[in-house]
């Protein structure tokens, strides 16, 4: 232990790298499941010590790579907020792998199996290496190695559109690496420099006439970042990838993969813009909260005219995605605290919901909502967890979605920005429209004759969707953990402030 | 004088700039899937130059320390542009075999095609 | 003799025994005799548990309990306080006179899903449990839409379309209302005075100006949709599709009371009476839950449908309670608390009595009811108490409430709540007295009377029904013969 803790920071990224170089060698689906599954709990394990310690000790634990000094090396820092995510990335990773199997193995075809299970991993590392590293150009590479792996897992899925969605993805995804790779490039310029901490530091005492490129780089990079996080009205490529991506895929990605790119806007910001110079003269907080508006009702409007069920949660996820930036817009500790806790609470949700179209997928083959009909009885289990992650997502005290929304509204008010309050409580509205339409056809529709033998999935799909469930419910009720630490993370970022 | 003189001699960034935008009209104007990936690499490799340009000092050399030597070039960009163009190429890669992938499921690379065979999604 | 429980421990059970009474009942799917006895027993344990926590609470005990916290200051827990006590006490004695009523009415009408009905039921009663002894208003928020949920599933019980556009109506309006305006209203709550904790006097006082109390209560008393104000009434006629069961505890009773049981509790604790009276925010309350009062029975009078002219009546009834607490007087806020006891035994007779002629004779409308008052006698003279109650005559409860809201507002010289009150009444009687008389006073229609059609021979009611029906109409007499708790409770509340 002792000789293994220097070394913590790095870990969480390089034991799903092995894992997929491992899993790579394996022919059989099975084996490689193996692998991921104990890669995934390894890693999850370490993360959350990150965590521990980096709450314990309150100050950035910092690594040098390879033992080159700062800023010439590269550099894992992790602290509150990073390790609070790479937790995140890597706690929901391993709770999906025991559903993963009886999925992967219904849903893809024998001989890529086990290439699923070494991109699955792939894609891990890569969201950890975005999240705990502290260099720039570390992160533009982990992005892409999330990104390449992610179209892959997207084209594995059945449908014919499974490789459009990918192909689609793959060009507004690099479009959006190269934007933030471009935003580097203009930082480093200025700077000299690819450690964000120093990027911070140098650019806090930058000269006044390095103001017009600083500008450009900020804009360069959030276009770049929000095309990741798919903040409306970058938005396109995100429904489809998620619709027709294989199930675990899908709920991987949406629980985790938008969240390491918040993460990122967050730490661009705050901590590396935050203290910058010229921030003043461009609206970005303004153009924040009209595009999370936006995305709030229109994305939610969409979900209530959506025909797949995949795609209906797709949307919801782009409108959940626009309470978090609302939070950042507010840039005030109740707002970003919402914004960070809903991170955690919306990545459990959706992954919870997400997981039970899958168990429907598992059963039935296909997720129209029509086809859902009649599946409170006969898949009772399965019904209830989508219920009560959808009431989450309504916003229903009692449950996590209830607890992220207080705060955003709260922060609202600090703002004196009363309007948004009702903006707040109103979308969650319409996500009352498009839930209770499945609760409708699943309760109140006679099932269809495919239907009629559907039961539950087996326990070991059953077990990770019951766990979020309650984890949904749990983070309703005792916040203390998730807002804690949220609240945590929102001080460390508006430390940068000053 | 004093403004051509400038504009001038920061040349790299205009073919820089050109070839970004450039590269991003083609794949957004463009339905055919392989002109768009066409369109993406030159978009890419416009950052490339982004780096790279700045990264040279006229009369530099490469930064092994000698006493005949007084000015280096930063290699760090071109380093960093290594990694870079490693992730194009991969991209480009990915993105073909996506087209192959795309082709033999429709018959056809055009989107406008595909959207007719699929319907719009 | 065992020792009298602590005070904590009964608020414990009174939360703890519906919620595990909901959780065994699937257990016991397989054998409705042995699922019975459990709702039964639960029934019977939360009754004599409220009942015996009154008299700790009447010494001026106030237990309190604590489940979690989310930040500082912000919990969900729990305190006894004299009025939660008296809403706790008339559910929770209902719900075992109302269960002995279901098991007669579901077995009667061969109702499917028994389970699922029991299960929401006792959920529906726990979230009650939970409303009634909130300690501050995130936790009554919560337990508030825990009940709109639960209630849910029972609305929707029959699954026919008609149902289904019932439950979206009833889970729109109620979860719309509290999402949109109520929590709006405690956020901001919170935000002006830093604590959300029901406290005697009120917390608002000297923390923000008139026109965001109106603004506050106007999003108070509409958010909290339960209480049926107008506009916001369309919920309770749709929800009469429910079995009459649900209708008569729920929508004449735990949820409707939870909501004037609310705003009652928002006004006095959170606005506090003198804050709100010295500010004048609260004057168009009067207006708004007049108009309701009269329009509501205006519309009653012209529903056929006995249950839809019961869901008005009840609209009606719980303006008055909303009215009463308007008013702005300690001794209106009593008439409030002890109207809240008065109609809730009064109304679930006559639920019962509905559901009864439903059972035996299955009748749904007042044109049918010719002459039935001499096949079932029991029924419709405990229809007759309780259109008494209604009304406000004495020798029944619903006298008291009025006779202290009508108190209030002379006091205060309110001249205009007096007329709406006694019009009121009048409209009261013209809807209920018709049914009475057409019960007991006109002939039967010649073809029934035969006994030919398969309708014609009924009788009385099941057994199960009679008893409950009776029970409650007894209680309507015996809570005006004996108010001593309800009033020494509401009197607590505004502490005198």
């Amino acid at each position: 232990m002792k000789a293994i803790e220097p070394h913590l920071p790095v870990l969480p990224v390089l034991i799903p790298l092995f894992g997929a170089l491992f899993s790579a060698f394996f022919r059989r689906g099975a084996s490689a499941w193996l692998v991921a599954l104990v890669a995934t709990w390894l890693a999850a394990a370490v993360s959350c010590w990150l965590l521990a310690k980096a709450l314990a000790t309150g100050m950035p634990i910092s690594y040098q790579l390879g033992g080159w000094a700062v800023p010439w090396g590269i550099e894992y820092r992790v602290d509150v907020l990073n390790g609070f995510v790479g937790a995140l990335v890597t706690t929901i990773g391993a709770v999906i792998m025991p559903y993963a199997r009886r999925s992967v193995a219904h849903e893809i075809d024998q001989h890529v199996q086990a290439w699923f299970y070494t991109m699955y991993l792939l894609c891990m590392t890569g969201l950890l290496g975005i999240t705990l590293t502290g260099d720039a150009f570390n992160v533009f590479v982990f992005l892409e190695v999330s990104s390449l792996s992610t179209y892959v897992l997207i084209a594995m899925g059945r449908h014919r559109r499974a490789v459009l969605a990918a192909y689609q993805y793959l060009i507004v995804g690099t479009i959006g690496a190269t934007f933030y790779v471009i935003g580097i490039g203009l930082l480093y310029l200025v700077t000299g420099s690819l450690n964000l901490a120093d990027i911070s530091a140098r650019l806090a005492t930058a000269p006044p006439e390095f103001a017009r490129p600083v500008v450009t780089a900020l804009g360069f990079l959030t276009i770049g970042i929000c095309l990741k996080l798919a903040l409306f009205p970058l938005h396109v490529w995100l429904p489809n990838a998620y619709a027709y991506a294989p199930s675990v895929a899908t709920v991987f990605l949406a629980a985790t993969a938008t969240k390491v790119a918040v993460y990122l806007l967050l730490r661009f910001f705050f901590t590396v813009f935050g203290a910058g110079i010229g921030l003043a003269s461009v609206p970005i907080p303004e153009l924040l909260f009209v595009f999370s508006i936006a995305a709030m009702f229109i994305a939610s409007f969409s979900a209530a005219f959506e025909n797949n069920a995949k795609r209906m949660l797709a949307y919801s996820s782009i409108a959940q995605i626009g309470y978090i930036t609302l939070g950042i817009a507010l840039a005030n500790q109740s707002g970003l605290t919402g914004s960070i806790v809903h991170l955690l609470n919306h990545a459990i949700m959706k992954a919870t919901l997400f997981m039970a179209l899958g168990a429907v997928a598992f059963r039935l083959g296909v997720v129209q909502i029509s086809d859902l009909a009649g599946l409170g009885r006969k898949m009772p289990v399965t019904m209830a967890t989508f219920v009560v992650a959808g009431l989450g997502i309504i916003g229903v005290p009692g449950t996590a979605g209830f607890i992220s929304k207080w705060h955003l509204a709260l922060g609202a008010l600090e703002k004196g920005m009363w309007p948004l309050v009702f903006a707040i409580v109103s979308s969650s509205l319409i996500a009352l429209v498009y839930i209770g339409r499945v609760v409708e056809v699943a309760y109140f529709r006679e099932p269809a004759a495919a239907a009629n033998k559907a039961h539950d999935p087996p326990i070991s799909m059953l077990a990770p969707m019951l766990l979020l469930a309650a984890a949904t419910i749990w983070f309703g009720l005792d916040t203390r953990a998730s807002v804690g630490i949220a609240a945590e993370g929102a001080k460390v970022l508006l430390g940068g402030l000053k | 004088m004093k403004a051509i003189i400038d504009a001038v001699s920061h040349y790299n960034y205009f073919i820089t700039f050109f070839l970004m935008v450039a590269g991003l009209y083609v794949v957004i104007s463009r339905g055919n899937m392989i002109k768009k990936l066409i369109g993406l690499t030159l978009f890419q490799s416009s950052v490339y130059l982004l780096y790279v340009a700045p990264g040279k000092i006229i009369g530099g050399t490469a930064p092994i320390i000698d006493p005949a030597f007084k000015v280096y070039s930063n290699p760090l960009p071109h380093v960093l542009i290594l990694t870079a163009i490693v992730v194009g190429v991969a991209t480009l890669a990915l993105g073909l075999a996506l087209v192959v992938r795309i082709n033999e499921a429709y018959g056809t690379i055009e989107e406008d095609e595909i959207f007719a065979r699929d319907g719009e999604i | 003799m065992i020792p009298a429980p602590a005070p904590e421990t009964l608020l414990f059970l009174a939360l703890a025994l519906p919620l595990c009474c909901a959780l065994l009942l699937p257990f016991f799917h397989r054998s409705p005799n042995l699922r019975e006895t459990v709702t039964l027993t639960f029934a019977t344990l939360l009754a004599f548990t409220v009942w015996s926590l009154v008299p700790a609470i009447l010494a001026g005990a106030r237990p309190e309990l604590s489940l979690a916290r989310f930040s500082p200051g912000l919990e969900i827990a729990f305190k006894v306080e004299p009025l939660g006590m008296l809403f706790a006490l008339v559910a929770g004695s209902l719900w075992l006179v109302n269960s002995i009523y279901s098991i007669g009415y579901m077995r009667g009408n061969d109702e499917p899903r028994q389970t699922t009905f029991y299960v929401c039921f006792a959920a529906a009663i726990a979230a009650t449990m939970g409303i009634a002894f909130s300690k501050n208003v995130i936790s009554l928020f919560l337990f508030y839409e825990v009940l709109t949920l639960s209630t849910y599933p029972l609305v929707t019980h029959k699954g026919t379309p008609q149902a289904m556009r019932a439950g979206r109506v009833y889970i729109g309006i109620l979860l719309g209302t509290s999402i949109l305006l109520f929590l709006p209203a405690i956020i901001v709550t919170w935000y002006f005075a830093g604590t959300l904790d029901f406290t005697v006097g009120g917390i608002l006082a000297g923390k923000t100006d008139a026109g965001m109390l109106a603004l506050l209560l106007a999003l108070y008393v509409f958010g909290i949709g339960k209480a049926a104000l107008m506009p916001f009434h369309f919920w309770l006629p749709a929800a009469m599709v429910a079995p009459t069961p649900v209708s008569a505890l729920l929508h004449a009773v735990a949820v409707v009371k939870a909501g004037v049981f609310t705003v009652l509790k928002v006004i006095v604790y959170v606005f506090g009476i003198e804050t709100l009276s010295n500010s004048g925010s609260a004057d168009w309350l009067v207006w708004a839950a007049g108009s309701t009062v009269i329009i509501a029975s205006l519309v009653a009078l012209r529903q056929d449908n006995l249950k839809k002219r019961l869901a008005y009546s009840t609209i009606s009834q719980l303006s008055y309670v909303v009215l009463a607490a308007a008013i702005l007087t300690p001794i209106s806020a009593i008439g409030a608390a002890m109207h809240i006891a008065a109609h809730a035994v009064a109304k679930i007779t006559l639920f019962f009595a509905a559901g009864s002629i439903y059972t035996a004779a299955h009748k749904t409308e007042i044109s049918e009811l010719d002459g039935i008052g001499r096949r079932m006698p029991w029924t419709m003279t405990a229809f007759a108490v309780g259109a008494l109650g209604m009304i406000g005559l004495p020798p029944t409860a619903g006298f008291f409430g009025k006779w202290f809201l009508l108190q209030g507002a002379m006091e205060t010289g309110q001249w205009m709540t007096l007329c709406i009150v006694l019009v009121s009444t009048v409209l009261n009687a013209a809807y209920f007295l018709p049914i009475v008389f057409r019960a007991f006073f006109v002939a039967e229609p010649a073809a029934r009377s035969q006994g030919d059609g398969q309708d014609g021979g009924h009788g009385e009611a099941p057994v199960p029904i009679v008893i409950a029906l009776t029970t409650t109409a007894a209680a309507t007499v015996l809570l005006f013969l004996f108010p001593g708790v309800p009033f020494a409770l509401a009197s607590m509340m505004i502490g005198r």
